[in-house]
């Protein structure tokens, strides 16, 4: 970013409140069509603070029940929090304390998670964890004190509610005066919906892989010349490894949503040219990882998670499920600009448009070209010479260079595209001495072994510094982990005394997944820790697909950063063949740990972290 | 935590007491350069020594009742804006000084396995055990069913038309399962074949299961078989399956089956199958013969409708072998059988 240009976006410019009001009160008549969606998620969204907040204060009751909800015309059925898809908005403020009574009018049990608040372990919602659930016909009042700011939010931890749309936002405003300075702002809500039931999405999974992806390769492919090479696809064929499964539930039978409107609803944020925008992202999707861009504007990331960050100017950004991104936007034209919220297997798109006045719409880019899993995707690129797991973080050869031979210096999301056909185990000599073998338990032998373990990455590389895949080489600038670094001193920043890794693993074939081998139902030891403790964990992926993993009741800090200014995150996504290093100040309580693909959680993809005082300390 | 304690206060007492007792919220740093600020201005940030910043003690709070005080956000330096108002391009961050990364990392062993619950005594035992019950079952313990037609199909040879079915049912977890698996054959008039397999069936590897059981011939003579065999996904992505079988009469057969899919395009699918069976021993009354009995290909073009939905149609060859040849002809039986297929690959 340049000086100039970024002292501009930092403007701030004064808004004329009374022309506004006035604008607002105009277009009352046609929002009151979405009057059964909060008045921020409404078709037309001034984003105007006094349309935002639905529920605040320090008293707010929700109910949890049975609605049908309307996406692009078509009807169909919603878990709901108070009647919408999303649920209200939660604005509350740093420092207050919060009562929140949640009745659950559903005939099976519920819950409520606050995702990413640090809130005492038996207010987390983690029903079998934290607290015991809230039965059918009864309410539970949740009491914690606020004591953070940003993007967060909230959703049902109990069997597959979430993805019937039992989610919603939460902003935090801070005690104290914001540092991201804006005139105006959205919340925008991505997420994913299905006629086909959530357990029927299951099911269909454990009963054949890759049941829903319509974009594998063909013979009709191979013949014009798409996709791999016919000796690529052999060697993918041979390991019983399909480069094509990048999402495994796809537009197929997926609608993907902006604040609960489909595409053609095409949901509005209103803007005056000139104005600071803020758009507080959030993707509360059950299993879609979506790729977001405004083509025609700089997007200014000013927080991740809900944490502050130095502000970095990209023109896309990938976000993973559960993890929350701030933006500042400055557009200055009097035009709409499409918001573009692409699946990342490309199966699909959620649109929403901003625009200076309502019923403007902008182009809607096509889809872009669905991308292929390489063998780094495996952790198996030769043409990195990476390093086999237990090195350092520093791990440079992998900083965005994924498959940059030919230019090292491009920046992420910028690589030249990778020739066709190069995709192969060429060069073994560079890796004498190497076990290469995809199934090796000295690679990690805290992997219990067995039918639910598919493959072990010989040498997994931390990919923090590369894009998620597909955005390699998209030819403009793309977001990556690398470029968070905290705006606001870490509250703790000691060397870690101990390292813990975590193989994430699974059977893509049997679609079984877990922590180092185990699916939680298996009964494994809960990972362990003293209060207080630093603890270095690093998430190795044994699989080969995205798996953003979330952690209950913590920030934790990816290292990449200067010591003090580590970026906090509460879910991270693990790229295939990849690694994640951060650290972590373990606080009291019983935590859950999991992927937040639903379907990967509820496939077994789940654990606890357990943290408690040493003998003598008092709690 | 305290047992006795009303919900509605825990917070707040575990907030005073966590306060006083948190080792975090005094928590002195070593000697240090601690800044003044808390905050990154552009200078510090430029700062070679930024990265060796320690927290200052005054950037915590210890006397707010603040549970998470281990967490909180230091409060804002004075200027709000200082770290937003020149903000430095991302790009010089790995410059600025030492990456977390480069900490040394301690060798301190792992508290034991913890192993009770941190809220039992807010909650009760009881109802956190069977929340516990059903977080495990919806966490990698759910059981699944499938009911698939592999095939279901009019035959058609010379005239004579005919039928067949080979559909497979199981119900289970990823390692155990109980199939059922039923297959024959039959024209208008009657039943030719029909056998039913019911097997338990374990996960041996990542793609192979060993599955055991029983099966019984309704047709064309009642007979009880032991059998044991496997499924399995192999490498180019061949399935296949096989079996022996041990009748009540003490015969020994055996059948080996693979097929694959080529996939003209995302669905049109071209299933090549190949099925063979072999005997142990001459069995004359079911003109079968010692070594290879039978061999059958068949070719089925199928459209994916929907995954789980896909009408095909093909051709199917079958041949009697060897010794079962000689049996059949013997008799005044046909030894190839060539049908051309109609049917509906279906799963629910």
């Amino acid at each position: 970013m340049k000086t100039d240009e970024a002292q501009s976006a930092h403007r701030i410019i004064k808004m004329d409140r009374r022309t506004l009001l006035k604008r607002a009160a105009v277009l009352g008549g046609g929002a009151a069509l979405g009057a059964l969606l909060p008045p921020w998620a409404q078709s037309v969204a001034q984003g105007m603070p006094s349309t935002m907040p639905t529920l605040s204060g320090e008293d707010i009751k929700l109910i949890i029940g049975h609605t049908p909800i309307t996406i692009d015309g078509k009807t169909s059925h919603a878990v709901t929090i108070n009647g919408t898809v999303p649920g209200p908005l939660l604005r509350l403020k740093e420092g207050q304390r919060v009562k929140i009574s949640v009745t659950n009018n559903l005939n099976e049990e519920s819950s409520i998670h606050w995702h990413g608040l640090l809130v005492p372990t038996h207010m987390d919602g983690v029903p079998g964890v934290s607290f015991p659930g809230i039965p059918p016909g009864e309410t539970f009042v949740y009491e914690f004190p606020v004591v953070q700011s940003g993007t967060y939010w909230y959703h049902s931890h109990s069997g597959l509610q979430e993805a019937e749309g039992h989610y919603a936002p939460i902003v935090i405003d801070p005690a104290d005066a914001d540092p991201v300075k804006s005139d105006r702002e959205h919340v925008i809500v991505l997420a994913d919906h299905s006629e086909m039931h959530p357990h029927l999405i299951f099911k269909r999974m454990k009963q054949q892989g890759g049941v829903f992806n319509y974009q594998r390769q063909t013979i009709a492919g191979l013949l014009t010349g798409d996709d791999q090479t016919f000796a690529e696809r052999a060697e993918w064929a041979k390991m019983l490894m399909d480069p094509t499964d990048i999402s495994d539930v796809t537009g197929a039978v997926m609608t993907f949503l902006v604040n609960g409107h489909g595409p053609k609803d095409n949901w509005t944020a209103l803007f005056n040219p000139g104005e600071r925008v803020r758009l507080r992202f959030v993707n509360a999707a059950a299993q879609m990882i979506f790729n977001v861009r405004l083509p025609g504007l700089k997007l200014t990331v000013v927080a991740a998670d809900g944490q502050n960050v130095r502000p970095i100017e990209v023109d896309e950004f990938q976000i993973g499920n559960a993890e929350t991104y701030d933006i500042l936007i400055q557009p200055t034209d009097d035009r709409a600009y499409t918001i573009v919220s692409e699946a990342v297997d490309r199966s699909g798109m959620g649109r929403a448009t901003l625009a200076p006045r309502p019923g403007m719409t902008a182009d809607v880019p096509p889809l872009r070209d669905r991308p292929l899993a390489t063998m780094r995707d495996m952790g198996m690129d030769m043409s990195s010479h990476g390093k086999p797991s237990g090195d350092s973080g520093m791990d440079h050869s992998s900083m965005g260079h994924s498959n940059m031979q030919h230019s090292p210096a491009a920046a992420p999301g910028m690589a030249p595209p990778r020739p066709r056909g190069s995709d192969v185990m060429a060069d073994m000599s560079a890796m004498e001495g190497m076990d290469m073998s995809m199934l090796n338990p000295r690679n990690a032998p805290q992997i219990k072994m067995g039918p639910n373990v598919q493959m072990i990455t010989p040498m997994p590389v931390d990919r923090t510094g590369e894009p998620g895949q597909g955005l390699e080489s998209v030819g403009h600038r793309v977001l990556v982990y690398k470029d968070l670094v905290a705006l606001e001193r870490n509250p703790d920043s000691r060397a870690p005394s101990r390292a813990l890794e975590i193989r994430l693993t699974g059977n893509m074939e049997r679609f079984s997944w877990g922590f180092d081998g185990w699916k939680f139902s298996e009964g494994p030891l809960p990972y362990s820790f003293r209060h207080g403790e630093r603890v270095r964990v690093t998430l190795v992926n044994d699989t080969m697909m995205t798996h953003p993993i979330h952690l209950h009741g913590h920030f934790f800090e990816l290292v990449h950063a200067p010591i003090g200014y580590l970026p906090r995150k509460h879910t991270v996504s693990v790229l295939p063949g990849g690694k994640v290093t951060f650290d972590l100040t373990a606080e009291e309580g019983d935590w859950a740990f999991h992927c937040h693909m639903l379907y990967h959680m509820h496939g077994g993809m789940f654990q606890v972290f357990k943290v408690r005082r040493s003998e003598g300390e008092v709690s | 935590m305290k047992a006795a304690a009303p919900l509605a206060i825990v917070p707040a007492v575990l907030s005073v007491v966590a306060v006083a007792q948190d080792p975090h919220a005094g928590h002195k740093p070593p000697p240090s350069t601690a800044p003044t600020q808390t905050q990154p201005s552009p200078e510090t940030s430029k700062d070679a020594h930024a990265g060796h910043e320690q927290p200052s003690p005054a950037s915590t709070s210890p006397s707010e009742p603040d549970p998470h005080a281990g967490h909180r956000t230091p409060p804002p330096a004075p200027d709000p804006h200082a770290g937003h108002a020149m903000p430095k391009p991302a790009d010089d961050t790995g410059s600025e000084g030492q990456t977390a990364a480069s900490l040394p990392v301690g060798a301190s062993a792992p508290p034991g396995v913890i192993k009770d619950s941190a809220v039992d005594t807010i909650y009760g035992t009881s109802s956190m055990a069977r929340a516990r019950d059903v977080l495990s079952d919806e966490h990698g313990g759910s059981l699944v069913s499938k009911v698939m037609t592999n095939i279901l199909e009019f035959t058609t040879a010379s005239g004579e038309e005919g039928y067949r079915w080979d559909i497979e049912g199981w119900y289970g977890g990823d390692l155990h399962r109980f199939v059922v698996k039923t297959e024959g054959e039959g024209d208008g008039d009657e039943v030719d074949a029909a056998e039913v397999q019911a097997l338990y069936s374990r996960a041996l590897g990542r793609y192979t299961d060993l599955q055991a059981g029983v099966r019984y011939d309704f047709e064309p003579d009642g007979l009880a078989y032991a059998t044991v065999g496997v499924e399995s996904l192999l490498p180019y992505w061949f399935d296949v399956e096989g079996a022996i079988y041990l009748s009540e009469q003490g015969d020994a057969f055996a059948r080996l089956e693979g097929s694959y899919d080529v996939r003209f395009t995302q669905r049109l699918i071209l299933q090549p199958r190949l099925e063979l069976t072999l005997s142990a021993q001459d069995v004359p009354e079911s003109d079968t013969g010692s070594g290879f009995s039978s061999a059958e290909v068949g070719l089925r073009l199928r459209y994916d409708i929907r995954r789980e939905f896909a009408p095909y149609l093909g051709v199917n060859f079958e041949k009697s072998l060897g010794r079962t040849a000689d049996l059949v002809r013997a008799s005044g039986g046909e030894v190839d059988d060539t049908t051309i297929v109609l049917g509906l690959r279906a799963w629910f």
